[in-house]
């Protein structure tokens, strides 16, 4: 009898040592992650937002995708070439697979590129030097600007491929439109050629990728399976990450960067961010939407424009607002954008009395009320930026309501130009000056320059160089121009732009990342020990 | 002329109610500190040291100090400042008004409708009276905030876009509290004069010729006050934490005029990194506020209960 126990007891504990060793052998790992807010739909062209991008970018791929360094390697497109200066050819991958198992050709690619530049996509800034995309064979195609663009292969490093046959069968052939109230398939469900594919989705809760494991390249994660839930409130993400219900969260909360840095179970990392945070205003209407001002539209008075710069204290906004956790900025662009010129990245003067003497110049010495739309979980806080602000302009007699809102209301109202004064911020999704400036500054017009110049600054001259810039091939004159430009933008008071926010993404010891300097994540290079 | 005001005063000062109210210590404790609390909401303007909802009077550069008996504290900003650079005790001062506001109004809309359905109800019978009452069965069958942040989402989605103002904020904020809590009063009302209407004197109105909204308001209505005033005083600290809970949640009043809920809020975010009384003050402050009003709520029930005397 007793001799019998013994041995049960050790079966059982060899079983039980096995099953350890087996799972420790086998490593399914889980990773999960959290962010201050969800990515708002599964489509990779309806919002062209860095996290919604990061996100997807794990279960679609470009043709064109980037590495570690941020440099251009090849993706769904094996090679590519310049013909001549206006048609490019990408060779495609052969023997690629979508989720669903069906074979990805070139079909899909010439379906894609329409869908990204049609009714709806959020993705027109990237799409908008393109005239044609034409299939060659079965695994080849050729891309047509409308002039010369040698950047081409960066441009559509963030559009990211579907398969033509899945968007028909799921009735997704248009991107979902938040704006316009359109939902499909796509927003729930995808199917791409990614390293992970995505298993279930419930919006604002909980989104669940697995690994494809049909995937065409190695790679390094031992990660199976990706759980993300975003957590709204700052302070139950960081408590998420101490107790290890997650694993890795950002943005870690500014004021809880030293604490937790001192906690030892726990990394954070900290890097610049290429992100620029500016507020816009509506230029273009003769009536503000929002504003006691009637019958005409005070930001159409450049002074105005240079008020409201003068009186908001960036320096005030990094030290306490940000905990010195930011870089105050004069230009759109973040160091390390191609472009960036440092010796024009000087601050017009932080002045009060100058501010307040400009807005009575123009009429409204005894100022006037405003809206102001702001997210408060997109960007580090976003919130109290706007509260800060609204206080500097208070200061000049311009009451401003504030009215702060999730990203999930806030982008779709902005985005339908339903505003007056704005916060945004901006990643170059292309790591060149040529982006903001035709997506932010030029224009705004139906092919899609200017797509997120949403108080329409305009100015015939920046719009011009912008042209100019997409096809020059010199870089010391293509330098000169985007500086020229930016100076233009800079004299005109185009937008007010305040800073580029530092990164700073917390983890768990045991998980090993890549932290890129756009905020994306991709889960190919994560290891959970 | 002269003689009414002793008189009225005199018949308060001879009642029960006031004797069991001074010989009561917790009544006599909890209303001094609701009383203070109120004070302080209602002049606000003149005792806080800062006027924190002027926003040009904020400055960043004065962000974050830490109460006067800490640290780096100074004394002009006695329990130290927020992340935006608002004097604590001044917002709670404010915050205070917007609080009780928000409870007293909801409440009293909350009264309005409930003793009205709970009467017509009660009264009336039939049809209506099983209508009424479905629909307060099925409303209390969810929690009332749940109630309250549906009315307010939706309400939020109605109001024309550039209706946006910190009155109409707390219009939504008030009936949504007050539609979600209308149904204990109906209920108690219904009670009461399902018991009222089948006494002689209302019978007796009825025979001779009196019109039935007439007995409603001048017969039933006043008999069957007196529970519901219990119910009310114990409700507006329910109510002042429903809308604290809201706008911890982020759908109440606007940041920039922050009320007790919204500082508790923001200060939760300040939780790890140190910055402790930006969640202990405006917390304290509620915690009181509530307990004070439900105190008095308590004693007023056992007061009015002749049983219990």
């Amino acid at each position: 009898m007793m001799h019998k126990k013994q041995s049960m007891l050790r079966k059982g504990a060899l079983a039980f040592a096995l099953t350890i060793a087996l799972t420790g052998v086998a490593g399914a790992k889980t990773f999960r992650i959290a962010d201050q807010g969800d990515a708002l739909s599964m489509d990779p062209h309806s919002l062209n937002e860095s996290l919604q991008l990061s996100f997807t970018g794990n279960i679609y791929e470009p043709l064109v995708a980037r590495d570690k360094q941020l440099k251009l390697v090849p993706g769904l497109a094996t090679k590519w070439q310049q013909l001549n200066p206006t048609t490019w050819r990408f060779d495609l991958r052969k023997g690629v697979q979508f989720h669903d198992g069906t074979p990805f050709t070139a079909d899909d690619v010439v379906f894609t590129f329409g869908r990204a530049a049609g009714d709806g996509s959020d993705m027109k800034s990237y799409t908008n030097t393109i005239s044609a995309v034409k299939k060659i064979d079965s695994h080849t195609i050729e891309i047509v600007t409308l002039a010369p663009f040698p950047i081409l292969p960066d441009v559509i490093s963030l559009v990211y491929i579907m398969s033509k046959k899945w968007a028909e069968e799921n009735k997704a052939e248009r991107p979902v439109d938040k704006r316009k109230g359109v939902e499909n398939a796509a927003s729930f469900k995808a199917n791409g050629t990614g390293p992970f594919r995505l298993r279930s989705r419930d919006p604002g809760v909980r989104t669940v990728l697995v690994r494809n494991l049909n995937y065409w390249d190695k790679v390094e994660t031992n990660v199976e399976e990706v759980v993300f839930t975003p957590i709204g409130n700052d302070a139950t993400r960081v408590a998420a990450l101490i107790s290890g219900e997650i694993d890795m969260m950002q943005p870690v909360p500014v004021q809880d960067v030293a604490r937790l840095s001192q906690n030892t179970n726990l990394n954070i990392m900290q890097g610049p961010e290429l992100r620029t945070i500016f507020l816009g205003m509506d230029q273009a209407r003769d009536e503000l939407l929002f504003s006691s001002v009637k019958g005409k539209n005070p930001f159409k008075d450049k002074r105005v424009r240079q008020a409201f710069y003068q009186s908001i204290d960036v320096e005030a906004i990094k030290s306490r607002i940000m905990r010195g956790a930011a870089t105050p900025t004069a230009l759109m662009v973040a160091p390390g954008i191609k472009g960036f010129d440092l010796a024009l990245n000087k601050r017009m003067p932080y002045d009060v009395e100058a501010a307040k003497k400009l807005l009575a110049d123009a009429g409204y010495g005894s100022g006037f009320e405003l809206k102001m739309n702001c997210p408060n979980d997109r960007y580090v806080n976003d919130g109290e930026i706007c509260q800060a602000v609204a206080g500097m302009l208070a200061r000049i007699g311009v009451k401003v309501t504030l009215e702060a809102e999730t990203k999930g209301t806030y982008f779709p109202k902005i985005l339908s130009r339903n505003t007056s004064f704005y916060l945004l911020g901006w990643t170059p999704g292309t790591y060149d000056s040529h982006n903001p400036l035709n997506a932010l500054m030029a224009t705004p017009g139906a092919s899609g320059q200017g797509q997120f110049n949403l108080g329409s600054y305009s100015n015939a001259k920046l719009d011009e160089l912008t042209a100019k810039i997409a096809s020059e091939t010199d870089d010391a004159k293509r330098n000169a121009m985007i500086s020229e430009a930016f100076k233009i933008h800079h004299d005109d008071v185009g937008h007010l732009p305040l800073h580029q926010q530092a990164l700073a993404w917390g983890m768990r010891k045991n998980v090993s990342l890549v932290q890129l300097p756009d905020n994306f994540n991709q889960f190919k290079w994560v290891t959970v020990k | 002329m002269t003689t009414a005001a002793p008189t009225a005063f005199q018949r308060f000062f001879d009642s029960d109610l006031w004797f069991g109210f001074r010989t009561s210590p917790v009544a006599i404790g909890a209303a001094s500190v609701a009383l203070v609390l109120i004070v302080g909401a209602l002049f606000a303007p003149w005792l806080a040291p800062h006027q924190p909802f002027d926003l040009a009077t904020l400055s960043l550069m004065d962000s974050l100090l830490p109460p006067v008996w800490v640290g780096e504290g100074r004394f002009e900003y006695f329990l130290g400042t927020d992340d935006q650079g608002r004097d604590v005790l001044s917002t709670i001062l404010y915050g205070s008004r917007i609080s009780l506001l928000v409870g007293l109004a909801s409440v009293a809309l909350a009264m309005v409708l409930g003793v009205g359905l709970g009467l017509l109800s009660g009264y009336v019978g039939g049809r209506l009276d099983a209508f009424i009452m479905r629909v307060a069965d099925v409303q209390l069958s969810f929690p009332a905030i749940l109630i309250a942040l549906l009315i307010d989402g939706s309400a939020r989605a109605l109001l024309p876009r550039d209706a946006h103002s910190d009155w109409l904020a707390i219009g939504v904020l008030v009936g949504s509290i007050g539609l979600a809590n209308w149904v204990q009063y109906a209920r108690t009302v219904r009670g009461s004069t399902l018991v009222e209407q089948s006494k002689e004197y209302v019978q007796a109105a009825r025979v001779i010729g009196v019109k039935p909204w007439r007995i409603m308001m001048r017969h039933v209505l006043p008999n069957v006050l007196g529970p519901v005033l219990v119910i009310g005083t114990i409700n507006v600290a329910q109510a002042i934490i429903t809308e604290a809970t809201l706008s911890f949640l982020g759908v109440g009043v606007p940041p920039t005029s922050p009320s007790l809920g919204t500082m508790i809020n923001n200060g939760n975010n300040f939780l790890y990194s140190g910055e402790w009384w930006l969640v202990v003050f405006p917390g304290l402050a509620l915690v009181l506020l509530c307990m004070s009003v439900n105190l008095l709520g308590d004693w007023l029930r056992d007061a009015l209960n002749p049983k219990l005397r």
